[in-house]
């Protein structure tokens, strides 16, 4: 096995999501016109878990809408198969919102371009801000994080894995490997 | 979930159980974006597919071309009558023309069974069956197997009865492949006349009363009664036709409670169904629409994934 290293565990997974919810409602004074869309499948994971912790602290519990980006990813003319297309669930119009997009890592940036392009499709928000556990770096469009669970810088022949117990069956953790290169 | 490797969609017939279940899975993500008001995702963007319809159409024609529009496809539509085969050109140099200018992917229906799989080894873009002759019209049958799967949860196990013209039928052909590989249990019933011979080598029960069949069956699958056909004198009426096999509602009152009655369209009211019927609570005719249009964007956005070898990256 290649070197692997664990750089979260579970409680400064836990604090950092609590940490963001905070941060949210301070610069958003409060919960009114917010929502959370998580992008698939652990952005939705985490944007469930910051609208938990966002309820324990307001007692109040906002919209939250799951982004499948499939259909507009840059590079479905590059790759060999189509990826398979989830659903995407916003029961909510999203017009005049204010809206906190999830993801789990924050790598090229590409990712949260293909979401920004589909939100737009679903209504105009008052304002979109960007919420990761890990920005990793490594920026190939102009696109940052308004909060970020921990800054990791990494090279780029290194994997950065968020491990989640609901979507991976075991306990939550956040891993960097060495990518093996065989060739 | 498999990969999906085809370049063609054909028939139902070359398709595994997996691969059938891959597209009905896609397809129910891709009915979601139909239902917002910006009904366009740029995942075919550039692509461009062409429509060739040797046959009248509108349903089918124009579900595919709205499935392409709202992946941000460009597309044409080739009408036959005023195109060059009028002036002798064979149908392969026809696409071959069609190929010469970069399309990616040609919807074909024609009235002779087998001209899309001539295509197919003919030229290099995608082709799909849009309905050959009497034998196969795998996006119908899809669309139907995801209308069952939406409204009674499954389909192995259920008892499917297909009702009608079973002879000229590629609606049925299709079906019954599909339903067959899905675990259903397939019984046909029509007039003796309308009736292949040897259909029950394909694994279905066959049956000549309507009745019989109404009182165990989950789902009525009817067929157009192709009238257009029926100068060869198949039936002694049209009018004994709708007697014997037409569904009103008197003959569904013991039918189970949650019985499906879908219908490919065009319906003949008073023929195959009547109707109270046709607009009634088992009918979900228009659902089939709906979800033809998920089902032909599933599968235009899985035949159109390109071949090259390329990384994946985030």
């Amino acid at each position: 096995m290649p070197n692997s290293s664990k750089i979260m565990d579970k409680e400064s997974i836990a604090r950092a999501l609590m940490r963001i919810a905070h941060e949210v409602l301070e610069k958003n004074k409060g919960v009114e016109h917010l929502c959370i869309v998580g992008i698939r499948t652990r952005g939705a994971l985490l944007a469930e878990r910051i609208k938990e912790c966002i309820k324990n602290i307001e007692g109040v519990e906002i919209p939250v809408g799951i982004l499948d980006i499939t259909l507009y990813r840059d590079d479905l003319t590059l790759i060999a198969t189509q990826p398979v297309v989830h659903e995407t669930l916003i029961n909510f119009d999203i017009t005049d919102k204010k809206i906190i997009l999830v993801d789990d890592v924050l790598f090229t940036g590409r990712t949260i371009r293909a979401a920004l392009n589909a939100l737009n499709d679903f209504g105009r928000p008052a304002n979109i801000q960007l919420a990761v556990l890990i920005d990793r770096g490594h920026r190939e469009l102009p696109i940052r994080a308004d909060y970020v669970g921990k800054n990791i810088p990494t090279s780029l022949d290194q994997n950065v894995k968020v491990i989640l117990k609901e979507s991976d069956n075991q306990t939550d953790e956040v891993v960097i490997k060495q990518r093996i290169i065989n060739e | 979930m498999s990969e999906w490797t085809r370049h063609d969609l054909l028939d139902l017939k070359e398709l595994s159980k997996e691969e059938i279940e891959m597209v009905l899975q896609t397809a129910k993500s891709f009915k979601e974006v139909s239902a917002r008001d910006v009904k366009k995702v740029p995942a075919l963007r550039g692509k461009t597919v062409a429509m060739l319809f040797f046959e009248p159409s509108t349903r089918t024609r124009v579900s595919f071309e709205l499935a392409a529009k709202r992946l941000s496809a460009d597309t044409i539509s080739i009408a036959i009558s005023n195109s060059s085969l009028n002036k002798g050109e064979t149908i392969i140099d026809t696409a071959k023309n069609i190929e010469a200018m970069n399309v990616d992917l040609l919807v074909v229906r024609h009235s002779c069974a087998g001209v899309p799989h001539i295509l197919a080894e003919n030229v290099g873009s995608s082709i799909i069956n849009a309905g050959d002759g009497c034998r196969s019209h795998p996006t119908q049958a899809l669309l139907d197997l995801f209308t069952i799967k939406e409204k009674l949860g499954k389909i192995e196990g259920l008892n499917v009865a297909i009702i009608g013209d079973i002879l000229h039928s590629r609606v049925a052909r299709s079906n019954i492949w599909g339903l067959k590989k899905l675990g259903a249990n397939v019984t046909v019933c029509g007039p003796s006349t309308l009736m292949p011979v040897g259909i029950e080598r394909m694994g279905v029960n066959v049956s000549y009363n309507v009745n019989d069949v109404i009182k165990t069956a989950d789902v009525l699958m009817l067929l157009r009664l192709q009238m257009e056909r029926q100068k060869d004198k198949f039936l002694p009426s049209i009018r004994e036709y709708a007697k014997s096999f037409g569904i009103n509602s008197s003959k569904l009152k013991d039918a189970k409670k949650d019985l499906v009655i879908m219908h490919p369209g065009p319906t003949n009211r008073g023929v195959e169904l009547s109707a109270e019927i046709a607009d009634g609570k088992y009918s979900v005719i228009l659902d089939q629409v709906t979800n033809g249009l998920a089902i032909r964007m599933a599968v235009l956005y899985l035949l159109l994934g390109t071949k090259e070898q390329a990384p994946v990256s985030g």
